[in-house]
């Protein structure tokens, strides 16, 4: 993969060779391998997360093309069972946890922070391999035959009952955990001791507070699951009890555990997700971001209360009326911070400059889906109610919503708007325009229906299912279709961009942001001099006329 | 049944307060949810950019909005908890009148029993206007005992025993799914209940049975020699365990225990955990020996013993319990079964066990 980018490199600025950027700065597999650049592991790992979506992306087509028949007739219900399984831990461990921190903020935060690097480049590159290394359990799971206990490996199904390659799998993620960890690290050190001279913490981007707060969960919450998962393979391999009532463990136990972790999980998904609408809201705006503080807070407080609910997923499996009641009670509340960021970015809209371009479009996309996703979250954490849709499709519907329509949306929203940046090269608009629509009604089509079958009565995780419920899910399929045309055409245009797209200059959109104050691509050492920021977050005027000035000297 | 339903039978008595809650909550957050998109497509057209407007004219919204909506949404939020606290306490509320069922999930299908002693897989028959309470355990991993039509739904544990409870309202076949993934064929551990009048229940009722689940059980009682020190007098060296269901005890380490079905549960299977006051630890456990069905007949049996002097043929003969092996179930105690079988008469054929969804 990597040596793809590398013969592609000449192409990126073809005309202007005497100008070194980070792409051409040096040759060679091993200078990719090796690099410490931030820039580099970014596409290092803009690479390898791509792989891992087409991976499960295709293990979910295959799930939708069984469910187009109530009879379990095209796969066998192992087979199925492992499609699931394998859909869930390669999508969440593999593709959303890294996706925008690992590729979107790793090429980014140190230049708006105005930094050379990362605080340790070093521990950066050793994240990806150790990411890789986890991944390669996934793939050689994957290859061996699979696995078949639900991404959540719920206890005593994974540690006594099931066949499949329990061990493996954990491995891989607990692995992978630590690559995580190292990112959340480099992240925190990196926002704290570099920013450039002006950069005060109000300054900072939202981007970057976002990321601040993710890496606070990701620090604080992984080596819970690297806990858990370590446990689970001691009860699995040598047969302590722990989690399993035959060894006189407790089952619910591991559920706790699990939660604690894959609850604020969640938040290390849709935080940097909101990193990337907010700055995009501001640039495709061309406004300061309404309520700045409450924004940057916001995160923060999601960041804290998303440590508060792990056990909205456990309101039917045997813990207390009155925790029930508590958790229901905590649950509505991380609810709000997440309202008040709807709420600001559709006010920065008033009185905006707003432009319709491709990364806006994935950006009204993003707050839509989010809002129903957030909604439909409300409906979970009343108890009433969760106790009819618990593990039901109306649950898949929801965390689609938040994880595809919300992340992955921001996650596109952000590729698209820091290609230029990235590569020195736009997109075809039209192209782009045209995925967003595919993607917004593909997925609308995919996953609303989900929210009916749901209430209904269908369960998730069902190879066959009751005959009633055919049409919705027929419905579902035909959404995948379309849906995966809308993420397969990104990968073909953007592809096609490197080499004929027209080269962008140093600002292609027009924003604020030190990112937008270097070249494209940036050179290795991201400025020729270090900045200083004399302009508040967003502001636009300020911003021009500091450019006018810094291009006059 | 209808062949593409958008919601499901209304078919329990919680069914309308869920569906209310849910109906109240489509229409609040759909509203809101529309409300924002309709200002965001309006701001996103009327201030789309044009040569006149390259930079936005910063005039900012009144920053008074940002208190409005961290307050209201608050508000609604705590009032949404509330609406679903309060459905959650009814539906987890067992009425003192209903009817008891006990359920066994295992990879992969459900055995229902009856306190009369009738025994049913992957198929439940209650009835219609009486509420029915269902004791429930698993045999291996964690099940959730599933009835999209009566809106409840209940993990399965396999290290203690969970109850639910619903009234059916309307009679009919409604779905029983497991809605907690439990291995290969997690997807056929389906299966119907069977909501009937109640006079066609008590016909069903009637049909043929191995004796009362308490009866059964004092059977195992005495296979298990557990009547060899859980004697009917105070002389055993076991608890006596007449009329303790439901009682408070003092334990040895001065704490005091509910004797309730988790508690009877654990002193089968794990005796030293809670030992009563007065007595020594020496009661071996019964882990792995007792299965999940034998242990609802030896809960069914304890439950059923009344307090001593409040009942007459309990105490008859010690001597003929203490024979382990076929214990005449002659002498079975008249048990409190609840829906015990009120006419004997044209027993209608009606099935013990119906066996579906099991075969692959």
């Amino acid at each position: 993969m990597t040596t793809t980018t590398i013969d592609d490199a000449p192409f990126i600025e073809p005309s202007t060779k005497a100008r070194r950027n980070y792409l051409n700065d040096e040759y060679g597999v091993l200078s990719w391998l090796l690099t410490k650049d931030h820039k580099r592991i970014a596409i290092m790992y803009l690479f390898s997360v791509t792989l891992f979506f087409v991976v499960g992306g295709v293990l979910a087509f295959l799930m939708r093309l069984e469910l187009l028949t109530p009879e379990g007739d095209m796969f066998t219900s192992d087979t199925y069972n492992k499609l699931f399984t394998l859909h869930g831990i390669v999508m969440i461990f593999f593709f959303l946890i890294p996706a925008i921190p690992a590729v979107l903020g790793n090429f980014l935060l140190p230049i708006m922070l105005g930094a050379k690097d990362l605080a340790f480049p070093k521990l950066n590159l050793l994240s990806w391999y150790i990411y890789m290394i986890g991944g390669t359990f996934g793939v050689i799971v994957i290859i061996t035959g699979g696995v078949d206990t639900g991404w959540t490996f719920y206890t005593p199904f994974s540690t006594q009952y099931s066949n499949t390659k329990v061990f493996l799998t954990t491995m891989g993620a607990f692995i992978t955990g630590f690559s995580s960890i190292l990112t959340g690290l480099n992240f925190l050190v990196t926002t704290h001791r570099m920013r450039a001279p002006g950069l005060t913490w109000f300054r900072l981007p939202l981007f970057v507070w976002s990321m601040y707060a993710t890496s606070i969960v990701i620090m604080l919450a992984t080596p819970v699951l690297a806990i858990t998962l370590v446990l689970l393979m001691v009860e699995r391999v040598l047969q302590v009890g722990i989690f399993d009532p035959a060894l006189g463990g407790d089952p619910v136990l591991y559920q706790h555990m699990f939660w604690f972790y894959s609850h604020p999980a969640v938040y290390i998904m849709i935080l940097p997700g909101m990193a990337v609408i907010s700055e995009c809201v501001a640039a495709f705006t061309r406004k300061k971001i309404f309520g700045y503080k409450f924004v940057a807070f916001s995160s923060l407080a999601i960041a804290f209360l998303g440590f508060l609910v792990w056990a909205h997923h456990m309101f039917v499996a045997g813990i207390s009326v009155y925790s029930a009641m508590i958790f229901s009670f905590l649950s509505m509340l991380v609810a709000v911070p997440s309202a008040i960021k709807v709420f600001n970015w559709t006010a920065t809209m008033y009185k905006a400059s707003v432009s319709w371009q491709t990364p806006m479009l994935y950006v009204l996309g993003f707050i839509g889906l989010f809002t129903i996703g957030g909604v439909t979250g409300l409906f979970l954490g009343a108890l009433g109610i969760d106790v009819h849709v618990h593990d039901s499709y109306f649950v898949v519907a929801h965390f689609h919503y938040i994880m595809v329509g919300g992340t992955i949306m921001a996650y596109m929203a952000g590729i698209h708007y820091w290609w230029p940046k990235i590569t020195g090269r736009m997109y075809p608009e039209w192209w782009g325009r045209l995925s967003a629509l595919l993607v917004f009604v593909g997925f609308n089509l995919t996953f609303f229906p989900q929210f009916l079958v749901g209430y209904v009565g269908m369960p998730r995780r069902y190879h066959a299912y009751a005959p009633e419920f055919q049409v919705l899910n027929v419905l579902s399929t035909a959404g995948a279709t379309i849906l995966a045309v809308g993420y397969l055409l990104p990968m073909l245009y953007l592809g096609w961009s490197l080499k004929f797209g027209r080269k962008a200059g140093t600002n292609p959109w027009g924003a604020v942001g030190l990112e937008w104050a270097t070249t494209s691509p940036p050179p290795k050492e991201n400025f020729h001099e270090t900045p200083v920021v004399t302009w508040e977050a967003y502001d636009y005027p300020a911003f021009l006329k500091a450019m006018r000035e810094t291009q006059h000297v | 049944m209808n062949d593409f339903p958008l919601f499901p039978e209304q078919a329990s008595s919680v069914s309308p307060l869920v569906d209310g809650l849910y109906l109240g909550l489509v229409a609040l957050t759909g509203a809101v949810s529309l409300l924002i998109w309709i200002v965001i497509f309006y701001f996103a057209i009327k201030y789309r950019r044009r040569p006149d407007n390259e930079l936005a004219q910063e005039q900012e919204p009144p920053a008074a909005l940002e208190v409005t909506w961290i307050v209201i949404p608050t508000i609604i939020f705590i009032a949404i908890f509330v609406a679903g606290a309060w459905v959650f306490f009814r539906i987890n509320r067992v009425p003192s009148n209903a009817l008891e069922v006990y359920a066994t999930g295992r990879q992969w299908m459900w055995k229902f029993q009856h306190p009369s002693g009738q025994r049913e897989i992957n198929t439940l028959h209650v009835p219609v206007g009486r509420p029915v309470k269902i004791t429930l355990a698993s045999e291996d991993v964690i099940h959730s005992l599933w009835f999209p039509s009566f809106r409840v739904k209940t993990d399965v544990l396999p290290n203690r025993f969970r109850t639910m409870w619903f009234e059916a309202t309307k009679t009919g076949t409604f779905h029983i799914f497991c809605a907690e993934y439990c291995g290969t064929k997690h997807s056929a551990m389906i299966g119907s209940v069977i909501v009937m009048e109640p006079t066609e229940y008590q016909r069903w009722l009637a049909g043929g049975s191995e004796g009362s689940l308490a009866s059964q059980g004092e059977q195992l009682f005495a296979k298990y020699a557990c009547n060899t020190c859980h004697m009917d007098t105070a002389t055993g060296r076991g608890p006596v365990l007449a009329g303790l269901y439901g009682q408070s005890r003092p334990l040895t380490n001065g704490q005091v225990v509910l004797a309730d079905d988790n508690y009877i549960r654990e002193s089968i299977l794990n005796p030293q955990a809670k030992v009563a006051a007065g007595f020594q630890p020496i009661m071996p456990t019964f882990q792995g020996q007792v299965t999940e069905d034998d242990l609802i007949r030896l809960l069914s049996y304890v439950k059923s013993i009344p307090a001593a002097g409040t009942q007459t043929q309990q105490v008859e003969s010690p001597q003929s319990q203490l024979q382990s092996s076929g214990a005449p179930t002659a002498t079975t105690t008249a048990a409190p079964t609840t829906a015990a079988p009120t006419t004997t008469a044209a027993p209608t054929a009606a099935t013990t066990t119906t066996n579906q969804g099991t075969e692959r």
